[in-house]
């Protein structure tokens, strides 16, 4: 495990590139399209984000719906990521990523399989059981999973191109509850980990890389933010400073103080 | 024949194929985006002319829509 981490910093270290699903990227913040107020403030957020990647849902046709989020995606050149948002059995997640093939013509799929609408957490059972059916399939999955590092490790096992363990709960901006788990995921890990849901600010996402996750998902904290377009550039900046931060390799925590002018040659002053 | 359409009840022509079910929910022109399931098996774009719908099934038309 700890001979994996090495390597996955040298590697890091090596090119700031950002390796995905047999892609390289240049950012490490990828945006969902949910909750944005208009079409304007996502065009806003997503040009500042710089997000290369973002996702986008499947929903039956809504003749009464005005405008197209994927034509503008198309049009700023972003990488589609369909999820799987909404489902809560491996069966419908299963042929909701065969839809998403179909629409988009791509075998990523963020796979999100839901256990109950109040806390809308990972079922561990049917997101094991849908990564595997997908794998098998073909497609480049990235799960979204609770903060566990067991279920992580199992996810990698199946084939998956990531792990997406949560910081807190879709939607709830609390940032992340136990970076300890988080961690433990990405020292045990040998594929990407993108932290994925709970960011609420831009400390948040910065926290997220200092852990050692190598990207960060985040929608609605940039959505629902009252200036979008100028939290999606806090959100940026943040998973640049905290990314580097990483690299850079912080002080150990200390109780007491140690000071950092030297002691020698004060002057007497009597 | 009567099918379930995005769950209602529509009335199609006998002979209508995948393609019409997509027009028929207000599909016209660009089908990038879009993708369709008849009784929960996904049926390729390409087969969409040319797959006849039987009375009773049930079509399923999504596209692209803002999602985290």
């Amino acid at each position: 495990m700890a001979e994996q981490q090495v390597a996955r910093e040298a590697a890091q270290a090596a090119d700031a590139g950002f390796a995905l699903g047999g892609r390289t990227w240049c950012s490490r913040l990828i945006v969902g399209t949910g909750g944005f107020r208009s079409l304007e403030s996502m065009e806003q957020a997503l040009v500042t984000s710089g997000a290369e990647i973002v996702t986008v849902a499947l929903r039956r046709v809504d003749p009464t719906a005005k405008g197209s989020a994927l034509e503008l995606i198309d049009r700023l050149g972003k990488f589609v990521l369909p999820n799987t948002a909404g489902c809560y059995t491996a069966r419908d997640a299963v042929r909701t990523a065969e839809l998403a093939r179909e629409a988009f013509e791509t075998e990523w799929i963020k796979l999100e399989v839901i256990g109950d609408d109040r806390t809308l957490f990972p079922d561990a059972v049917e997101l094991i059981e849908a990564a595997e059916i997908l794998v098998d399939e073909g497609f480049t999955v990235l799960p979204y999973t609770n903060d566990d590092p067991i279920l992580a490790r199992r996810l990698e096992d199946a084939g998956c191109a990531a792990v997406m363990p949560l910081g807190s709960p879709i939607g709830s901006g609390r940032g992340i509850a136990n970076p300890a788990n988080i961690q433990i995921i990405v020292e045990q890990a040998s594929v990407p980990v993108i932290l994925d849901a709970g960011i609420g600010t831009a400390s948040d996402a910065a926290l997220a890389m200092e852990l050692g996750c190598d990207g960060v998902l985040l929608s609605s904290s940039v959505a629902r933010a009252k200036d979008p377009e100028r939290m999606a550039a806090a959100m940026r900046g943040a998973v640049e400073a905290g990314y580097a931060a990483r690299r850079a390799g912080r002080i150990a925590r200390r109780f007491h103080a140690q000071a950092s002018t030297p002691d020698e040659g004060i002057a007497d002053l009597g | 024949m009567i099918v379930e359409l995005n769950g209602q009840a529509e009335q199609l022509p006998d002979g209508a194929t995948v393609a019409d079910a997509v027009k028929a929910v207000g599909v016209n022109g660009e089908t990038r985006g879009v993708a369709v399931a008849v009784d929960g098996q996904v049926v390729r774009r390409a087969d969409w002319v040319n797959t006849r719908l039987a009375d009773r099934q049930a079509i399923e038309v999504v596209r692209a829509v803002q999602g985290g």
